[in-house]
C-alpha cells in the first residue's frame, strides 16, 4: 500500500490548499472510485479529510463518504459475511473482485468508526451530519445486509450499528440534547425505534451498573431527553413506517407488533427508573408519567413500586406522583392504603407556591369528589385548606375558596363548618389540631371556618368577594374550579387593568407633597431619601 | 208644527237673553239623573243635565251647518275670493298681507300722485296719521282724550250729534229761503268758522296748560327722585311719627339716612369667613371625602363621586379649570371704602413706581410672585395637606392663567400678592434675587413633546428648580389656554413618570429630585386622573408581566428595582389605597404581593428591598386594615433569617423562604459585640439599589437595622390585624419564632422592647371565636289574604288580562260608544232636515192657500160686483 500512502500525502497537500477545491476534489474522487476499481486507493484521501480538524472539511468528507459507501452498498461491492483480516485477504488467494470488496469493507468499517467518533465531536453540525450518514448506512445495511445469515431464521436489521450509535449518543460527559432531537426524527421509523429502545435499555443497564447505581446527571439527562420524546403508536395499524422492509414474514417480525413495542418500551423505562434519579429528573419523569408513559406500557401496574416510592418522598415529588397513582387507582384497580391520610399530609403551606398547584388541585378535586368519603375526612381537608389559605397568594386563594365550597356542597353534613347554630353563644377556642397527622383525630368537625371569615378582609377584591359567600347558604351548583386553576397573578391583575372604566377614577384627596409621606408614614419612619 | 217651532224659537230667544246661572238655577231647565246608589270615589259627569240648553245649542249648530248645506244643495254658483294669494298655501300670511298692501299702494299711487314729488305719503295707524300721533305724548294724548270726552258742551254736542240735525234743519230752512239771499248762508259759514276757531283756541290753551303742568311734574319728579332714597325703606308710620322731631336736626338726620339708604342699596357681598368657619368648612369637606372613601372601601358603588364638582356648567370644558367666585371681584366694602377704588389707587401708586425702573420691575414682580406662591404652598404643606391648600393651588393656577392672558393685569395682581413679601425684603436682597433668578430660569416653557425634551429641559437643574420648571410648564400650558394643551400636559405626566423612574435608576439615585417633583405629579394627576391611571397601570402591568415571564424562564426572579418601588409609592400617593377595588392601587398591591412571594432573598440588599415592599404594603392596607398574607409570610421569613439554630423548627416558613439552605443566615449577627454601639437610624432607600458593606461591623449594623424595621412592621401588623378572627393562627409562626427561637438576649435594648411588645399584643388577642352562623335571612312572610289592589281604568270590564287585551277592549268600547253617538247624531240630523223640509212644504202650502184665497176673494168680489151691476141693470 505504499503508493496509496504517497497519494495520501499529496492529497493532504491539496486539501490544505482550499476548501472549495477540496470539495470538488472529493466529489471527483468519489466519482473516480465508483467509476473504476483502479482508483480505489483514493478512499484513503477521503478518510484522511474525514479526520481533519476543520469543521467544513469534515462535513464535506462525511457527505462524500455517505455517497460513496451507500453506492457501494447498493452495488454489493462490500464484502458480505465474516470479514477476514486485511493482511490475510491481501496475501490470501482470492479473486481481485473479492480482494477489492474486502478492502472496501475494511475502509467502510474504519469510516463507520470515524463517524461514531464524530458523534462526540464539539461542533453540532459535524455530529448531525455524522449521525445522518450513519443512519443512511444503517438503512443501506438493512437493505443489503453485510452479514451472511440464514434468511429464514433472522430478520435483516443493522442492530449492531444502531446499538453503537445509541451508545455513542448517550454520552456520559456532554449534553447531547440537540443531536438527540435529530435522532428523534429517525425514531419515527418503527423498526429503528424498536431496536433503539432495546439498545437504550441495554446501554442504561450497562452504564448504571458500572457506576454502581450512583446518580449520573448528564448521562441520565441524555437518556431522559431521548426516551421522553419517543412517540409510541397507539394502534397496530399505525405501524407502517419502516426503514427496512422484510421481504418474508414481515408480519411475524417483532418490530411490526405493537405488543412487542410496548414491552420493549416498558422494559426500557423500568430499566431507566430502576436506578436512583436526581430530584429534578424525578420531577420531570413524574410530570410526563401519566401522560406519555403509562398508556404505552403493557403492564402499567409495574410502575406501582416506583410511584409509591415517589409518593413517600414528600413535597413536590409526592404531588407529582399523585397523578400517576390516580391513573393506577382509577384504571388498574390499585388499592392504596392510607391514601387520603397521605394526601391530607401533603397539604402544606408550600402547595400554594409550587409550580404544580394547578395539577394538584385538579387531582385533589377528583379524589375528593367521591360522595362515599367520611364526613370527618372531608371536614379535615376543608379545615386544613382553610388554615393554609391564611398564607396563600391571591391566585391560589381563588382556587382554594371554591374548592372548599365544593367540598361542603358535596357533603352537606360538612355545612356545620360554616353554619353551626347553637343555643349557647359562647365563644370557643379553635379545637382544630393543625399538627395532627390523622384526619380522623384533628377535630375539624368541631371547628368552624373562621379563616374564610378572616379572608373576607383580604386585600384583593375578588378574594374578599369569594370569601363573602359563606355569609349566606351556599348555592346548590358546584363551582367549576378548572377555570381558575391556571390563573396567574398577571391575569388577575389584568382584570383590573383591562376594565373599561366609564366611571371616573377616584383620586387621593390628601395632597401629596413628599415621597415618603402618607399611609401612616411607615416608609418614612424606616427609610430616608439619601 | 208651526206653532211648536215658533214656541221653540221663542224659548231659544228667552234662553239666549238669560245668563247661564239663571238657567242653571231654573228648576224647569234642569234635569237630574237620579242615581240608584252612590259609588264612592266615582265622579259622574252626567248627574245634572240641561236638556233645553243643549237642544237649542244643537239646533243652532245645525242651522249654521246642515241647513246651509241643505239650502246650497243643487246650486252651482260659488263664492270665489279673488284677493291676491288667497288660495296660495305656499305664501306666509305676512307675505300675503305685505303683497296685498303693496298692490293697494300701487293702485292708489298710479292715479293721483303720479307727479307728486315733495309730498310724502302719509303713514297711518288705524286710519290716523302717524305724524299726528307722534306729536303728542301718549300721556298727554290720553289726557286729551279724556278731557275731550268729559267735555260735553251743548255746542259741541249740537255740532257733533244734534248739531248735524240743527245744521240740516237750518239748511233745509235755508233751502226754503234760498232765494232770499247769501246773507243767511254766509252767517252759517261764519258760524262754522267761528266754531272751529273757538275750538282751536281752546285746544291751544289746553295744550299750553298741559305743557306747563308737565314741566311742573317733571320738576317734581326730579325733586322726588333726589329724596326718594330717604323714603325707600321707611315704613310710612315711622316716618309720620318721626317727622315732627327730625325737622330741627335735618343735617345729621340727612346724613344718617343717606348712609342708611346706601347701605340698603348696596348688594350684599359674600361675608368674609372667620378662621373658625374656614376650618370647619375644610373639616366638612374632608369629612365628606372621608365618608366617600369609606364607602368605596366597603366596595359599595358610589353614584356620584363627591370629588367631582357638584355642578358642571354647560361651558365647562372639563379641564379642571374652576372658575371660582372668589376669583371675580365683587363690589364690596373693605374697611369702609370701595374695593375698586383702593385697587385703582394702588395701581396708580404702582404705576408711578414702575415708571422709572421699567422692565426690571416687571420681572421682579414676577419673581416675587413666584416666591409668594412658593411660600404659601409651603405653609399649606406644613399644615398637613389640608384641602384649603388645594384651593389655594387652584387659585394660584388661575392667577397664572390670567397673567399670561393679560400682562397688564397680571402685574397688578402680582403686586398685590407679593406686597407683603416685598416689604419684608430689603431692596438689595431683592435685586440680588432678581439677578439670580434672571440668570437661572425663564418663565415660560413649551410643553415637552418627547421624553427627551423633558430631559433636556430639566437637565442640570437643582431639584428645586426642576420642580419650578415643571410647575411653570404646567401653568404655561394650562388646558384652558389653548386647544392642544390638554394633550400636551397629559403627555407630560407620562414623561414625568418616566423621568422619575430614570432618576431612581441612576446611581446614586436622585431621590431628592423625585421628592420635589411629587407635588407636580399630584397636581397633574388631579387634572387628568384617567391618563395618570392609565400610565401607572401600564407601568405596573409591564412590570408584573416581566416578572412572570422571567419566572417562567428562570424559575426565580430578582427583587424589583428602586424605580418600581418609587412607582408603587407614587401610586399610593396619587390614588386612594383603601378602595375595595381601584384600577391602579389593586394591581399595585398585587404586584407587591407577587414580588414578596416570588423573589427569593439572597442578600442583605434583597432584604432591604423586601422590607421597603413590606413598608409599602403596610401603608397600602393601613387604612383599610385588609389582610395581606404575603406580608406576614415575608416578615416571618425575614425573622427566620435571623434565627441562629435552624434545626427542629416548630413553625413552617412559606416560600420564597426555606427552612434551611444557602443564604439562610443572612440576618444572623456575625459578632454579638456589634450590637453594643448600635442605635436606630433610618435606612437609606438607595440601599435597595446599591448596597456596599465592607466590614462585618457595617454588615451587622445593617442587619440590626433591618431586624428593627422588621420587628416594627410586625408590631404594626399585629395592631392592624388585631381584630381578625384568625389572628392567633396567622401570628402563630411568628409567635413561636419570637418566643422560642430568636435569641433576644443578644439583641440591643430597643429590639428587645419591640420583641416583648409584639409578644404581648399577640398573646393579648382573644383566642376564642363564636361558631360561624349564616347571616340571618329575612323570614319569608306568610301568604296574606289582603286584597290585591289593581289599578282599574275601565269599570265593569274584564280585568286581569294582558295589557294588549285590555287595550283592545278599551278601544272596542270606545268604538262602540263613538258608533252609537254617530248614529244618534245622524238620526238627529235627518230629523232636523225632515222638519225643515216639512216646514218648507207647509210654508209653501200656506202661501198657496193664501194666494188661492186671495184669488177666490178677488174673484168673489168681481163676481159680486158683476152681480151687483147686473142687479142694478136689472133694476133699471
Amino acid at each position: 500500500m505504499a503508493p496509496a500512502k504517497k497519494r495520501n500525502v499529496s492529497s493532504a497537500k491539496t486539501t490544505g490548499q482550499s476548501v472549495k477545491t477540496a470539495k470538488l476534489d472529493l466529489d471527483s474522487k468519489v466519482e473516480r472510485i465508483l467509476e473504476s476499481r483502479k482508483h480505489a486507493n483514493d478512499v484513503f484521501d477521503i478518510l484522511e479529510v474525514l479526520e481533519s480538524e476543520k469543521e467544513k472539511d469534515v462535513n464535506t468528507a462525511v457527505s462524500a463518504c455517505s455517497k460513496l459507501f451507500c453506492t457501494l452498498l447498493e452495488r454489493k461491492d462490500l464484502f458480505i459475511g465474516k470479514l477476514p483480516g486485511e493482511e490475510e485477504a491481501v496475501s490470501g488467494g482470492s479473486g481481485p473482485g473479492e480482494k477489492y470488496s474486502i478492502f472496501m469493507r475494511h475502509r467502510y468499517n474504519s469510516c463507520v468508526e470515524m463517524l461514531l467518533d464524530h458523534l462526540s465531536h464539539e461542533a453540532h453540525s459535524v455530529k448531525e451530519s455524522a449521525l445522518c450518514c450513519l443512519m443512511k448506512f444503517a438503512a443501506g445495511e438493512g437493505l443489503h445486509p453485510l452479514e451472511d445469515l440464514d434468511w429464514s431464521e433472522h430478520y435483516s436489521f443493522p442492530r449492531e450499528l444502531i446499538q453503537t450509535v445509541v451508545d455513542r449518543l448517550l454520552s456520559k460527559t456532554t449534553d447531547n440534547t440537540l443531536v438527540l432531537s435529530r435522532f428523534q426524527e429517525f425514531l419515527e421509523m418503527e423498526d429503528v425505534r424498536f431496536y433503539a429502545m432495546s439498545s437504550i435499555r441495554d446501554s442504561a443497564g450497562k452504564v448504571m451498573d458500572k457506576n454502581q447505581g450512583a446518580v449520573m446527571p448528564i448521562y441520565q439527562n441524555n437518556v431522559f431527553t431521548l426516551i421522553s420524546n419517543i412517540s409510541m403508536p397507539s394502534q397496530e395499524s399505525e405501524l407502517t413506517n419502516f426503514m427496512v422492509k422484510q421481504e418474508a414474514k414481515h408480519e411475524d417480525w417483532k418490530a411490526a407488533k405493537l405488543n412487542e413495542h410496548k414491552r420493549v418500551f416498558e422494559r426500557m423505562w423500568l430499566g431507566f427508573l430502576k436506578y436512583r434519579l436526581p430530584s429534578s429528573m424525578y420531577k420531570k419523569v413524574l410530570v410526563i408519567l401519566h401522560d406519555s408513559i403509562l398508556p404505552h406500557m403493557s403492564k402499567p401496574t409495574l410502575m406501582i413500586d416506583f410511584l409509591t416510592a415517589a409518593y413517600e418522598v414528600g413535597g413536590a415529588i409526592s404531588l407529582l406522583a399523585l397523578n400517576g397513582l390516580f391513573v393506577l387507582i382509577h384504571q388498574h384497580n390499585l388499592d392504596y392504603p392510607d391514601f387520603y391520610k397521605k394526601l391530607y399530609n401533603l397539604l402544606e403551606p408550600s402547595i400554594f407556591h409550587v409550580k404544580y398547584k394547578a395539577r394538584f388541585f385538579h387531582l385533589a378535586n377528583i379524589f375528593l369528589s367521591s360522595s362515599h368519603l367520611p364526613v370527618y375526612l372531608v371536614a379535615a381537608f376543608a379545615k386544613r385548606l382553610a388554615r393554609l389559605a391564611l398564607t396563600a397568594p391571591p391566585a391560589a386563594l381563588l382556587i382554594v375558596l371554591p374548592f372548599i365550597y365544593n367540598l361542603i356542597r358535596r357533603h352537606p353534613s360538612c355545612r356545620v363548618l360554616i353554619h353551626k347554630p347553637s343555643t349557647e353563644d359562647e365563644p370557643l377556642e379553635d379545637p382544630y389540631l393543625m399538627d395532627e397527622e390523622d384526619p380522623a383525630q384533628c377535630c375539624a368537625l368541631e371547628s368552624s371556618l373562621w379563616e374564610v371569615k378572616t379572608l373576607q378582609k383580604h386585600y384583593h377584591p375578588d378574594v374578599a368577594k369569594a370569601a363573602m359567600l359563606i355569609n349566606k347558604p351556599l348555592s346548590e351548583q358546584e363551582e367549576d374550579i378548572s377555570e381558575v386553576l391556571e390563573l396567574t397573578v398577571f391575569e388577575l391583575m389584568e382584570r383590573d387593568l383591562k376594565q373599561t372604566q366609564t366611571k371616573t377614577i377616584p383620586l387621593e384627596f390628601e395632597t401629596a407633597s413628599q415621597l415618603l409621606q402618607g399611609g401612616g408614614n411607615v416608609l418614612g419612619q424606616h427609610f430616608c431619601l439619601n | 208644527m208651526g206653532k211648536v217651532a215658533k214656541k221653540r224659537s221663542l224659548a231659544d230667544k228667552v234662553r239666549k237673553t238669560k245668563t247661564s246661572s239663571e238657567i242653571k238655577n231654573n228648576p224647569f231647565e234642569v234635569k237630574i239623573n237620579r242615581k240608584k246608589f252612590e259609588v264612592l270615589g266615582r265622579k259622574t259627569k252626567h248627574d245634572v243635565g240641561l236638556p233645553g240648553v243643549s237642544r237649542s245649542k244643537a239646533n243652532t249648530k245645525r242651522k249654521e251647518t246642515l241647513l246651509k248645506e241643505y239650502k246650497q244643495k243643487n246650486k252651482c254658483s260659488k263664492f270665489i275670493d279673488r284677493r291676491f294669494g288667497e288660495y296660495d298655501t305656499n305664501m306666509a300670511p305676512e307675505d300675503k298681507i305685505l303683497q296685498r298692501f303693496a298692490m293697494e299702494r300701487q293702485r292708489g299711487h298710479d292715479k293721483k300722485d303720479m307727479f307728486n314729488l315733495n309730498e310724502e305719503e302719509e303713514l297711518t295707524h288705524y286710519g290716523q296719521s302717524l305724524a299726528e300721533i307722534e306729536k303728542f305724548n301718549d300721556l298727554a294724548n290720553s289726557d286729551d282724550e279724556s278731557e275731550e270726552k268729559g267735555l260735553l258742551s251743548a255746542e259741541l254736542t249740537a255740532s257733533h250729534f244734534g248739531g248735524g240735525g240743527g245744521l240740516l234743519r237750518r239748511k233745509a230752512s235755508g233751502d226754503q229761503h234760498e232765494d232770499e239771499g247769501g246773507h243767511r248762508a254766509k252767517s252759517r259759514q261764519e258760524l262754522i268758522e267761528e266754531l272751529i276757531q273757538k275750538s282751536k283756541q281752546e285746544k291751544r290753551q289746553r295744550q299750553v296748560q298741559r305743557e306747563e303742568a308737565q314741566e311742573l311734574t317733571e320738576k317734581l319728579d326730579q325733586d322726588w327722585k333726589s329724596i326718594q332714597a330717604l323714603m325707600v325703606k321707611k315704613t310710612p308710620r315711622a316716618e309720620q311719627a318721626d317727622e315732627p322731631e327730625e325737622k330741627p336736626k335735618l343735617d345729621k338726620y340727612d346724613m344718617m339716612v343717606r348712609e342708611l339708604g346706601f347701605e340698603m342699596k348696596a348688594q350684599p357681598s359674600e361675608r368674609m369667613k372667620t378662621p373658625e368657619e374656614l376650618a370647619r368648612e375644610a373639616r366638612e369637606k374632608l369629612q365628606t371625602l372621608e365618608a366617600d372613601r369609606l364607602r368605596r372601601m366597603m366596595g359599595q358603588e358610589v353614584g356620584d363621586s363627591v370629588q367631582r364638582q357638584s355642578h358642571l356648567s354647560a361651558d365647562d370644558l372639563n379641564d379642571g379649570f374652576i372658575l371660582d367666585k372668589d376669583d371675580q371681584k365683587t363690589l364690596a366694602y373693605e374697611d369702609g371704602k370701595w374695593n375698586i377704588g383702593e385697587e385703582t389707587g394702588e395701581d396708580g401708586d404702582e404705576d408711578a413706581e414702575e415708571g422709572e425702573s421699567g422692565e426690571e420691575d416687571e420681572s421682579e414682580a414676577e419673581e416675587q410672585d413666584e416666591d409668594g406662591d412658593e411660600e404659601a404652598e409651603e405653609e399649606g404643606e406644613e399644615e398637613g395637606g389640608s384641602s384649603e391648600e388645594e384651593e389655594e393651588d387652584g387659585h394660584s393656577d388661575l392667577d397664572s392663567e390670567q397673567e399670561s392672558e393679560d400682562e397688564g393685569r397680571q402685574q397688578q395682581e402680582d403686586e398685590e400678592t407679593s406686597a407683603e413679601v416685598e416689604k419684608s425684603l430689603s431692596k438689595e436682597e431683592v435685586k440680588a434675587q432678581q439677578e439670580a433668578a434672571k440668570a437661572e430660569l425663564p418663565y415660560t416653557f413649551t410643553a415637552p413633546e418627547k421624553y427627551s425634551d423633558l430631559k433636556d429641559l430639566l437637565y442640570g437643574h437643582t431639584p428645586d428648580n426642576q420642580r419650578l420648571i415643571v410647575a411653570r410648564t404646567q401653568k404655561c400650558n394650562h388646558p384652558s389656554l389653548a386647544v392642544g394643551n390638554k394633550l400636551k400636559l397629559q403627555k407630560m405626566f407620562g414623561f414625568l413618570l418616566e423621568y422619575i423612574g430614570e432618576l431612581a435608576t441612576r446611581s446614586p439615585p436622585e431621590l431628592t429630585a423625585i421628592n420635589k417633583l411629587i407635588p407636580e405629579l399630584y397636581a397633574l394627576c388631579q387634572m387628568f386622573p384617567d391618563v395618570a391611571c392609565k400610565a401607572l397601570q401600564s407601568l405596573l402591568g409591564d412590570a408584573a408581566h416581566g416578572l412572570e415571564e422571567v419566572l417562567e424562564v428562570k424559575g426565580h426572579v430578582a427583587f424589583p428595582a428602586l424605580d418600581m418601588l418609587i412607582y408603587l409609592k407614587v401610586t399610593a400617593l396619587l390614588f386612594p389605597t383603601s378602595d375595595f377595588r381601584h384600577p391602579a392601587t389593586t394591581p399595585a398591591l398585587l404586584y407587591i404581593s407577587q414580588a414578596l412571594t416570588k423573589c427569593p432573598v439572597r442578600s442583605l440588599k434583597d432584604i432591604t428591598t423586601g422590607l421597603v415592599l413590606c413598608c409599602l404594603a403596610v401603608e397600602y392596607v393601613s387604612f383599610s386594615k385588609r389582610f395581606l398574607p404575603e406580608l406576614i409570610n415575608f416578615l416571618a421569613g425575614t425573622l427566620h433569617l435571623a434565627v441562629q439554630d435552624k434545626t427542629s423548627l416548630g413553625y413552617a416558613v412559606v416560600p420564597p423562604f426555606r427552612t434551611s439552605g444557602r443564604n439562610g443566615d443572612l440576618l444572623v449577627l456575625s459578632d454579638a459585640e456589634s450590637c453594643k454601639n448600635w442605635s436606630k437610624k433610618e435606612l437609606p432607600l438607595s440601599a435597595t439599589h446599591h448596597l456596599e458593606l465592607q466590614t462585618d461591623l457595617d454588615r451587622d449594623q445593617h442587619r440590626l437595622m433591618c431586624l428593627s424595621t422588621c420587628l416594627d412592621l410586625v408590631k404594626r401588623c399585629c395592631l392592624l390585624y388585631k381584630d381578625l378572627m384568625s389572628f392567633p393562627q396567622i401570628f402563630q409562626p411568628i409567635r413561636t419564632l419570637l418566643s422560642k427561637y430568636l435569641q433576644v438576649q443578644t439583641l440591643p435594648e430597643p429590639l428587645q422592647e419591640l420583641h416583648s411588645t409584639i409578644l404581648e399584643v399577640i398573646s393579648a388577642a382573644p383566642v376564642t371565636n363564636t361558631p360561624l352562623v349564616f347571616e340571618k335571612k329575612k323570614p319569608i312572610p306568610l301568604k296574606l289574604l289582603t286584597p290585591k289592589i289593581v289599578e282599574v281604568l275601565d269599570y265593569g270590564k274584564k280585568r286581569g288580562s294582558t295589557k294588549d287585551e285590555r287595550e283592545k277592549e278599551r278601544l272596542n268600547h270606545k268604538y262602540k260608544k263613538e258608533f252609537k253617538g254617530a248614529l244618534r247624531e245622524i238620526r238627529k240630523d235627518s230629523r232636523f232636515l225632515a222638519r225643515e223640509k216639512l216646514n218648507e212644504v207647509m210654508n209653501r202650502d200656506s202661501e198657496r192657500k193664501r194666494k188661492v184665497k186671495e184669488l177666490f176673494g178677488s174673484l168673489a168680489t168681481q163676481e159680486g160686483e158683476w152681480k151687483a151691476l147686473k142687479r142694478r141693470k136689472n133694476r133699471r
